[in-house]
């Protein structure tokens, strides 16, 4: 029997390893895996490449990392918010590297990454800072720019609900880069507010399926939905 | 003359948008479009993270934390809405399935460059988030800003200065002062508030500005 589901956190990213790519769910503090990530940080590892579309709001979630000065590097979209000043003290002290990428193209990247795809020519950001140096083509009158596929280690998301195969359901603007992150990691861990038996969700409704998701953790449903 | 506010640059904008357009209403002064749109007339809201038929924002006490708009202020879902991820949300605006963005701006130039992510300024954190992409994300690009800063400057330009967002995307600015084209043929006036003179527009941009569109 194939049980992909995770008795807690801290079992669930046991082995993450100093050094890590990590790609983490979450637009804002929606979808962000908070428990999972307080699991890294009790773990103990550092030297992080983090792959976020925020550099962390407030004191959870990416923010808590930076926090603890686990990140070496973050490759995200919109790192300068109100309530990022963990990223921005360490930015200013110097002491973390950012790649910053537009939203869509992190997100196309992501995906070449879980589709197998080489490389993929985009036209957002041509002629800007964002595509210096960077390799372009003008395809049938539209000019692109070639961006490489971003790949991880592992990517930490939030589900609502899983099974022990390893399907998902998300929730409302939740969802955001759960999916694509789940295809471009080698291993997949989504805490989710329920497990559910086999069978208990819908087949037309499944979001992600299970075959690219690799572990499942059960966070307090009534916590994880107040959350 | 009879400066627009922001609700009239708002509503003013609003006017603009026909029923069953696709539109995605960027962070800031672009949000404030959605307070003027018809109730009556189906219009389809995208927010970049992931909802199309958003609606307006809920009542006290029944926000959710985890329905937000790309500006993370909580929004509802209007029935017949949806939820999906960011590559689909980002294939909406490349693949050029949206009809209308409307973003802010730093700066615009004649031939419709936009500036609106970064000033450039020494220290600075640079934080892009979904302008590029929006720059170039729907049939229609219109900006809304003010159009002189607060020491006069003229943020309709004939090249922008600080880094670009995008090239040659944006057809229309609408301003506090009036609405105008632009694009390969350069700037033009579509219109201009009462007691701002043709004149005026072009000495306060530095702009020939046709006028053609106008006249008639």
């Amino acid at each position: 029997m194939i049980d992909k589901s995770v008795a807690s956190a801290t079992a669930a990213v046991a082995d993450i390893q100093n050094g890590a790519s990590i790609m983490i769910g979450g637009f804002g503090t929606a979808g962000m895996p908070d428990e999972l990530i307080e699991a890294l940080i009790a773990r103990g590892v550092r030297d992080l490449t983090i792959i976020s579309n925020n550099a962390g709001n407030g004191e959870t979630g990416v923010a808590a990392l930076m926090k603890e000065k686990r990140v070496r590097k973050i490759i995200c979209s919109f790192p300068r918010q109100a309530d990022s000043h963990h990223f921005d003290a360490l930015y200013h002290a110097g002491e973390i590297e950012l790649e910053l990428v537009p939203q869509g193209n992190l997100a196309a990247r992501i995906q070449a990454a879980g589709a197998g795809l080489g490389a993929i020519f985009t036209p957002t950001g041509f002629g800007t800072l964002l595509a210096e140096g960077k390799e372009t083509r003008n395809i049938a009158g539209r000019d692109y720019v070639l961006e490489y596929p971003i790949h991880a280690d592992v990517a930490l998301i939030k589900a609502l609900q899983g099974d022990r195969w390893g399907n998902l359901v998300y929730r409302k603007t939740a969802r955001n880069f759960g999916p694509i992150m789940a295809m471009a990691a080698k291993t997949a861990i989504a805490q989710v507010a329920e497990i559910v038996p086999l069978g208990g969700l819908d087949p037309e409704a499944v979001v992600t399926p299970g075959i690219f998701v690799q572990r499942v953790v059960p966070i307090n449903a009534a916590a994880a939905l107040a959350a | 003359m009879e400066r627009l506010d922001r609700k009239a640059m708002a509503a003013r904008v609003a006017r603009d948008i026909p029923e069953g357009a696709y539109v995605n209403l960027g962070i800031g002064l672009p949000t404030m479009v959605a307070n003027y749109l018809p109730a009556d007339k189906d219009i389809f809201l995208q927010s970049e993270n992931g909802v199309l038929g958003m609606g307006p924002a809920p009542a006290p006490g029944l926000e959710d934390p985890e329905l937000i708009n790309a500006g993370k202020q909580p929004v509802t879902l209007l029935d017949g809405g949806c939820f999906f991820h960011h590559a689909d949300s980002f294939a909406m605006m490349r693949g050029g399935h949206l009809d209308i963005c409307v973003l802010g701006a730093f700066q615009v130039s004649a031939t419709g460059d936009i500036a609106n992510w970064h000033t450039g300024a020494p220290g600075a954190i640079p934080a892009v988030g979904g302008a590029m992409d929006l720059a170039i994300g729907a049939k229609q690009i219109l900006v809304m800003m003010e159009l002189l800063t607060k020491t006069g400057e003229s943020k309709l330009v004939e090249r922008c200065t600080y880094p670009l967002t995008g090239i040659g995307c944006i057809s229309r600015v609408y301003t506090d002062l009036g609405t105008f084209s632009v694009g390969p043929q350069g700037a033009g006036i579509v219109d201009l508030v009462p007691g701002f003179s043709i004149e005026d527009a072009r000495r306060s941009t530095g702009l020939k500005l046709d006028a053609a569109a106008l006249a008639a």
